[in-house]
């Protein structure tokens, strides 16, 4: 018994293993649950159809068609972190898992980073179906000015989408059923202020300058001017400022989250919320 | 004949029963999580930016040009359709809280009341947040964007039938959600928000069919949605209704014939797609399960 004890893991391959154990029934779930397909990727393309036929009732330029395209395709991502990740470990609390986490030996940044990561893969594959279908469909071009600053935008769009995934998560600990609520109420104004569906320069300079605290809004900006030959004339910054900035949100979000899940978390310890259900 | 009497009144007590307390409930669990100002809040800031992303969409291609009847049309179609997501998403999401979250589908399914009922009176609460955000999205658009409606023009009697129909409509649709939503798991969040975000595609409410590929344009014709659309349209500012070809060629009294048979279409249908699931599900043992990824 003790020898099994001592050959537990411990340090950075418990933490290694952690992440792994929490991202793997994101993946598996895909298997096992086959809906998504229908439900995941094929309503939200139709959605995403509906903003194009707007664009052409209105006799909008074909670059805007593929803006929504795009932009459909990366709602997947903020859906993911909304749901997936911020009010997750409310869920996780309702369920009565939360407690099991907190009791384990293992750190809780892993769970969260476990979360992110299945949740990001699992999203990633919703969102290039979508991309690719909705690309196909609506006949949208792309002319990509670097695939390496493309790849390192998304990637860098990721990592602090998914860090405030985890912050946002880590809030969350002590909020109920509000957490729902709230949740709830980030996906309109956010499809909004981020520019889904239109480029974010639309907009008033420091509107788009305070929407550019979602990573979605400066990595989507960035992408487009990456992969649309009109995208550089509509975009917002320079795509080196907006990847100078996704760099220092990326360290930003992460940094944060791992100080605010310790202190919230000793915090929800100490007035006994990790096991509170207040329906 | 006294005994059918009985049971007749037993039921029928049973079903208001049911549908009222399921009401009562969804109201508290929908609005008592918070203080009244930020309910109010949350009910404001969510349709308005719904509403604020076509606006925004329109107002970059046209440079402002709010006076095109297109504008209206896709306003109005896209504040009534806060309806059709909220009221099917009302009531199918009540299957994923009760049996998920809380736990207590089970309970109810043993407890005496008739479960469609019971789901349906879930969705009234939606219904309700709902009627709010289309009430200050049209006073929005008519505020601050011009969209016309001249309250001495507006047909009341058709936009109140219609309406009343189109949510009765929209509440057979939700239970078809429900019932589907029986047999899957929780990873598929909102099921009714995704298919009425799906369904915006078909229905016309924020372009005209005629926009969509000839293909697709019969889709449209046969939802319920559509003509439930064009009659509030027609009923609010029938000028701008009439700018457009896709219904044309009917009046409103035909329309509201189409809406009503297809109203009785779907509620069948619905009816039957729940009780074909309801029992798979029991037959599964899928109604106290707990899914979580």
């Amino acid at each position: 018994m003790s020898q099994q004890i001592l050959g537990k893991s411990t340090g950075w391959k418990l933490f290694l293993k952690t992440v792994i154990a929490r991202a793997s029934p994101r993946l598996i779930g895909q298997q096992r649950e086959k809906s998504w397909l229908f439900f995941d990727v094929f309503l939200p393309l139709l959605a995403v159809s509906a903003y194009v036929f707007v664009y052409r009732a209105i006799g909008a330029p074909e670059e805007y068609i593929g803006f929504v395209v795009v932009g459909g395709a990366m709602i997947a991502f903020w859906m993911n972190v909304l749901w997936s990740m911020s009010s997750q470990l409310y869920w996780e609390k309702e369920q009565g898992n939360l407690a099991l986490y907190i009791m384990a030996p293992n750190s809780m940044m892993a769970i969260l980073l476990g979360m992110a990561l299945g949740g990001m893969l699992a999203t990633l594959l919703r969102a290039v179906v979508i991309l690719i279908l909705g690309s196909w469909l609506f006949n949208v071009q792309y002319v990509v000015v670097s695939f390496l600053q493309l790849f390192v935008v998304f990637l860098l769009a990721m990592v602090s989408l998914y860090g405030l995934g985890m912050m946002a998560a880590s809030l969350f600990l002590l909020l109920s059923r509000e957490a729902w609520h709230l949740s709830e109420l980030a996906q309109e104004p956010v499809y909004l202020i981020s520019g889904f569906y239109f480029p974010i320069k639309s907009f008033n300079f420091w509107v788009a300058a305070a929407a550019s605290i979602i990573p979605l809004t400066l990595g989507l900006d960035a992408m487009r001017q990456l992969v649309f030959p009109s995208g550089a004339a509509l975009g917002f910054l320079t795509v080196n400022l907006e990847l100078a900035i996704l760099m220092l949100l990326s360290v930003l979000f992460l940094l944060s989250a791992r100080l605010l899940l310790d202190y919230l978390e000793k915090l929800a310890i100490r007035e006994g919320r990790l096991t509170e259900s207040r329906r | 004949m006294k005994e059918t009497n009985l049971k007749t009144n037993t039921l029928r007590i049973e079903a208001w029963r049911s549908f009222r307390t399921a009401a009562w409930l969804g109201w508290q669990i929908e609005s008592n999580w918070t203080d009244p100002f930020l309910f109010a809040i949350y009910s404001i800031v969510k349709p308005l930016s719904g509403a604020a992303i076509l606006v925004v969409m329109y107002s970059i291609i046209t440079q402002g040009n709010f006076d095109s009847p297109i504008f209206p049309y896709l306003y109005l179609g896209n504040a009534f359709y806060i309806y059709v997501g909220a009221v099917m998403a009302g009531i199918s999401w009540a299957v994923i809280d009760d049996r998920e979250h809380y736990k207590t589908l089970k309970y109810m399914y043993v407890a005496p009341i008739r479960i469609p009922l019971y789901l349906i009176g879930r969705g009234v609460a939606k219904f309700l947040v709902g009627s709010i955000s289309v009430l200050i999205t049209i006073l929005f658009g008519v505020l601050f964007l011009h969209v016309k409606i001249d309250l001495v023009a507006v047909n009341w009697y058709l936009f109140f039938v219609s309406l009343l129909l189109g949510v009765v409509m929209l509440a057979m649709m939700g239970l078809l959600l429900s019932g589907v939503t029986l047999l899957i798991a929780h990873h598929v969040w909102f099921l009714g928000e995704g298919v009425a975000g799906a369904l915006f595609l078909f229905s016309g409410a924020i372009f005209p069919l005629e926009v969509l590929p000839a293909f697709l344009r019969p889709i449209g014709y046969a939802m319920p949605v559509t003509y439930w659309l064009e009659l509030l349209r027609r009923a609010l500012v029938g000028s701008v209704a009439e700018a457009f070809p896709t219904l044309v060629g009917f009046n409103n009294n035909q329309l509201l014939g189409i809406l009503i048979g297809l109203t009785i279409a779907f509620g069948i249908l619905s009816i039957l797609v729940f009780r074909w699931c309801d029992y798979q599900a029991r037959e599964r043992g899928l109604i106290d399960i707990v899914t979580n990824y």
